[in-house]
């Protein structure tokens, strides 16, 4: 009988890669896949939506003015007789975009800035600390509008916008999350190594908190489809006639009970994104184990 | 018997494995224990020793199912009782001590609360009373000003104070059955000589049955008048602890007996090869056989019982076919590699009156200076050493003794405050990112836990070619080249650089932290307690690894640790530190023999030996030392040797013994020769 030391322990199989193992964790919850078909379903309309539409969703009909739902209009004609439905397609593409957009930002600035932060320590981080809660003490909805009313209301600025108001609170999360992570000996190998700060943000830091940035740009990018929606509403974000969920729901809600359906149909496209982005969000958070309270991954 | 208190008949617990299998984790264990007796569990990590000491509680991890057998405490079996009946039996009955007392404690309240929420739920106590009660078990478990203890919260207390706190807990429904899940682990081994004693003191005075399980060797030898070797599940050996160390019958309880560095053997310990199966991969036929020297045909086909070795009348039994074979193999101790110091060897690093103090940056410390608040004492002050080339210089100390804070600095990862420290030409008070590259490839370090020490989401492959493409630029398939030869050389093999640190061992794991530093083809390499995370076994295939190395590659270490024992085995000089400060330097012979400075001493007789019962009593009560930063010895006020005012007033002198052999005390050289007799574990009268 020969052996050696350590020799490779018949438990120890090949790698399962560590997306399936997420994957498997992840599709356990049928919550979870509900939350993923409707944004993956909204995200395809989006895509497809100028290929499909059966109407121009900015052509004028006098003659079919807030017409009730048919089978020309599924979701009828508002006041100026353009088709709701045709307007509902194509009218998150332009919040989508932005909230996209600025999510990815906001998770990749504040992830790395929060993660450094945490490395750094000492002074730096006190400094850099209190200015992010100072950013952070200013309601997000009075940021935006200050700096929407300031600079004008194109995309580039809206984005602008909302990067700024929402990055001090990715920042603190990353902060929290690589904390744990910096006393960490590999870390401190790293330092030992002579490492700059730079790297081993990149290399040591940020793979571990990857799964807290994932959770984070789903739960940004649903208060900042609201966000962006809610400009549209109050008339700082989509300029007319550009179909948008926001503006939409804004021009007909003096209509709302002669015509519900052009103020409802965008209403409920909002939802059900902010809803598949929340549930996406909580089932990105178990499956990572990060939901430690309800007892992580099963 | 009418003594009898628990028998553990045929258990046998499953855990659901894959495809509606089930796992056992333990397979038909019988133990039988009597009332105020004591029993030692041992094994490897894996072995089901925690899984059969919540067992004895009547309690099963989430998922486990008992397959078969029963576990009577009177007669009374607790696996047939319902929820309400088992909570009366739990803590009034048998109770827990868990691993670890700081998890155990509830962070936000008080101590003498928490005690006195469990008097309240076993004794029926109410209010006053009840804390009045929980102060009273304070000062059983010899805490120093007991009340005042009653009032503070977990963190404020030692780790030591902390165990004691969880022992008092436990005591508090009057059990019959202590079960102790490794009490001592992770304390220091003064903190865990007086913990030992006073659990002799309790299972005198209250004639509590004790169950101790643990890793270590040298605590059970102490604590245990039985013992158990548990191996994938089963008992493979059972008697008393005297017959199973002198005449231990399994080659596994051999193995581990090997592999337990001994203060009495400068040798390396005898590593035990490969590792516990895991228990849904247990080989047919004896569980112990691919690991074993003795086995044949008939162990891979034939699971052996459990049978009475020796004589019959001896309550001795081995889980072995050739029990008799192992019996007349010799069982010699490892030999001895003699005195191994260069001591002509010329000066490696030279630390010249290191200070090092804690907190000089940040917001907080700006703060402290602008008000006037006093700094924190240093947490090394005044050291002079000199590591040769070639050497092993070992670190001894408690936890806060400095001996990390010295690696650290060296390492470039730790401000000094005042002092030389030099390499060569190099300056080593420079911080590791101003370094020359040169010097940061020639410093290398290992640390304690493997778990930290790897990033969980790089390859074993990612993190050895980091060190090989800062330190030497190689290109990646040259990398990769060097990476399956390192690991090689780790004797781990090259499909290892695939693989995540999750999917390692913890051997596995530390192999690969040596490899990293090893990467960098270092002259000096800083090992802070490369090895006290491990379990026996493995600790001596580590050390069997890094003393190779040093063979091969003529490194020097400094090698920090805790552990006499495991520094007997590797280190050719040794420097004690206490409270930040030099006690002794001298060669390992030097240290471990006379004249010892006492706290030196005092470090060596709290040490377990593997010896049965040779632990003297100690009984003295903690007493706080001066600590760090003390205007006299920092080891006044817990010295046993102290001879006046002197010693808290003043710093104690450099005394030459000769031969490079110093010590800091202000008793004379000739007066700590004379008192040496008393030292070293040789066995005494228990």
């Amino acid at each position: 009988m020969t052996t050696t030391t350590a020799a490779p322990s018949a438990a120890v199989t090949a790698a399962p890669s560590a997306l399936r193992s997420f994957w498997r964790a992840y599709r356990h919850a049928p919550a979870n896949l509900v939350g993923l078909a409707l944004l993956v379903g909204h995200l395809a309309l989006a895509l497809v939506a100028p290929l499909i539409v059966p109407h121009s969703p900015t052509a004028l009909n006098a003659d079919q003015l807030l017409q009730p739902p048919s089978v020309a209009h599924p979701f009828g004609t508002d006041r100026f007789g353009r088709d709701v439905f045709s307007r509902v397609l194509l009218g998150g593409r332009v919040a989508l975009a932005i909230t996209l957009v600025s999510a990815a930002l906001s998770v990749l600035i504040g992830g790395l800035f929060g993660a450094a932060m945490a490395y750094l320590g000492g002074v730096v981080d006190e400094l850099a600390m209190r200015f992010v809660d100072a950013l952070l003490a200013i309601p997000g909805l009075l940021l935006l509008l200050v700096i929407v009313t300031a600079l004008g209301s194109g995309y580039t600025v809206i984005v602008l916008a909302m990067v700024l108001s929402y990055t001090p609170g990715v920042i603190r999360v990353a902060r929290a999350a690589a904390l744990e992570y910096v006393p960490r000996d590999f870390v401190t190998a790293a330092r030992a190594r002579g490492e700059h700060a730079f790297d081993v943000t990149i290399r040591e830091l940020w793979p571990n908190v990857l799964d807290v940035l994932l959770v984070e740009f789903a739960m940004r990018a649903s208060w900042m489809l609201l966000a962006v929606s809610g400009l549209s509403f109050l008339g700082f974000g989509v300029n007319p006639p550009t179909p948008d969920w926001g503006l939409m729901i804004s021009e007909n809600r003096a209509l709302l009970a002669l015509a519900p359906w052009s103020t409802v149909a965008p209403m409920i496209a909002i939802a059900s994104l902010v809803v598949a982005l929340n549930l996406v969000a909580d089932g990105v958070a178990k499956a990572a184990g990060l939901d430690r309270s309800r007892g992580g991954p099963v | 018997m009418s003594d009898l208190l628990l028998s553990v008949d045929k258990l046998s617990v499953g855990y659901p494995g894959p495809g509606g299998s089930v796992v056992h984790v333990l397979s038909d264990v019988s133990l039988t224990l009597e009332r105020g007796a004591s029993l030692g569990i041992v094994g490897e990590s894996g072995c089901g020793k925690s899984t059969l000491a919540l067992a004895l509680l009547g309690f099963l991890r989430p998922g486990g199912r008992l397959l078969d057998g029963a576990v009577r405490l009177d007669g009374t079996d607790l696996f047939a009782l319902g929820p309400a009946e088992l909570q009366a039996v739990r803590g009034r009955r048998v109770a827990l001590v868990p691993q670890s007392a700081s998890q155990a404690l509830t962070p936000s309240l008080r101590v003498g609360q928490q005690i006195a929420e469990s008097l309240e739920l076993h004794q029926g106590l109410a209010g006053n009373d009840a804390e009045a009660a929980a102060v009273d078990l304070l000062a059983q478990v010899r805490l120093p000003k007991p009340a005042e203890i009653a009032r503070r919260y977990p963190h404020q207390l030692s780790g030591g104070q902390q165990q004691r706190v969880a022992i008092a807990m436990a005591l508090a429904g009057g059990p019959e059955l202590l079960v102790l899940d490794e009490p001592t682990t992770g304390l220091d081994v003064t903190t865990q000589s007086h913990i030992l004693d006073l659990l002799d003191e309790i299972r005198e005075r209250t004639r509590a049955a004790l169950i101790y399980v643990s890793h270590d060797l040298g605590v059970i030898a102490q604590v245990s008048e039985r013992l158990a070797v548990m191996y994938a599940g089963e008992v493979v050996e059972h008697g008393p602890t005297t017959e199973l160390f002198a005449r231990p019958r399994h080659p596994y309880t051999r193995g581990l007996l090997a592999s337990a560095p001994r203060l009495s053997h400068a040798a390396l310990p005898v590593a035990l090869p490969g590792r516990p199966p895991a228990p849904d991969a247990r080989p047919a036929g004896c569980a112990f056989a691919p690991r074993c020297a003795f086995a044949d045909e008939r162990c891979t086909a034939e699971a052996p019982a459990l049978v009475a070795v020796d004589s019959p009348t001896l309550p001795h039994d081995a889980r072995c076919h050739h029990w008799l074979r192992v019996a007349e193999a010799s069982f010699a101790l490892p030999v001895s590699l003699g005195v191994r110091v260069r001591r002509e060897a010329p000066a490696l690093v030279d630390v010249q009156g290191l200070e090092v103090r804690y907190g000089q940056l940040g917001l907080e410390s700006l703060w402290r200076r602008a008000s006037g608040a006093p700094a924190p004492p240093p947490a090394v002050q005044g050291v002079h050493l000199t590591i040769r080339r070639g050497e092993t210089l070992a670190l001894v100390g408690e936890s806060g003794s400095g001996k990390s804070t010295i690696a650290r600095a060296i390492a470039g990862l730790q401000p000094v405050t005042a002092g030389e420290l030099r390499l060569g030409e190099h300056d080593l008070r420079r911080p590791s990112g101003r370094r020359p590259v040169e010097l940061r490839r020639t410093v290398q370090l290992i640390f304690q836990n493997p778990d930290a020490s790897l990033n969980p989401r790089q390859t074993v492959g990612q993190i050895l070619e980091r060190p090989l493409q800062i330190f030497f630029g190689l290109p990646r398939l040259e990398r990769r080249r060097r990476v399956a030869e390192l690991l090689d050389q780790m004797r781990l093999g090259a499909h290892y650089a695939e693989r995540f640190p999750g999917q390692l061992s913890g051997g596995e794991k530390q192999r690969v932290a040596i490899a990293r530093a090893f990467a960098a083809e270092p002259e000096l390499v800083l090992c802070d307690e490369v090895v006290s995370a491990l379990d026996v076994s493995v600790q001596a295939a580590v050390l069997e690894l890094l003393a190779r190395l040093k063979a091969e590659r003529g490194v020097t270490y400094l090698f920090i640790s805790h552990d006499l024992a495991v520094v007997r085995a590797i280190a050719d000089r040794v420097a004690v530190l206490f409270g930040g400060r030099l006690c002794e330097v001298g060669t390992a012979p030097q240290v471990y023999g006379p004249p010892y400075h006492p706290y030196t001493k005092s470090l060596l007789a709290a040490v377990p030996d593997l010896t049965p019962n040779s632990r003297p009593a100690t009984r003295a009560a903690e007493t706080p030392a001066a600590g760090a930063g003390a205007k006299g010895c920092p080891f006044a006020g817990r010295c046993p040797r102290q001879i006046g005012s002197i010693c808290a007033e003043q710093p104690p002198p450099w005394r030459d013994a000769g031969d490079g052999h110093g010590i800091a005390c202000h008793i004379p050289l000739e007066e700590l020769r004379d008192a040496a007799s008393v030292a070293l574990p040789v066995a005494a009268s228990a």
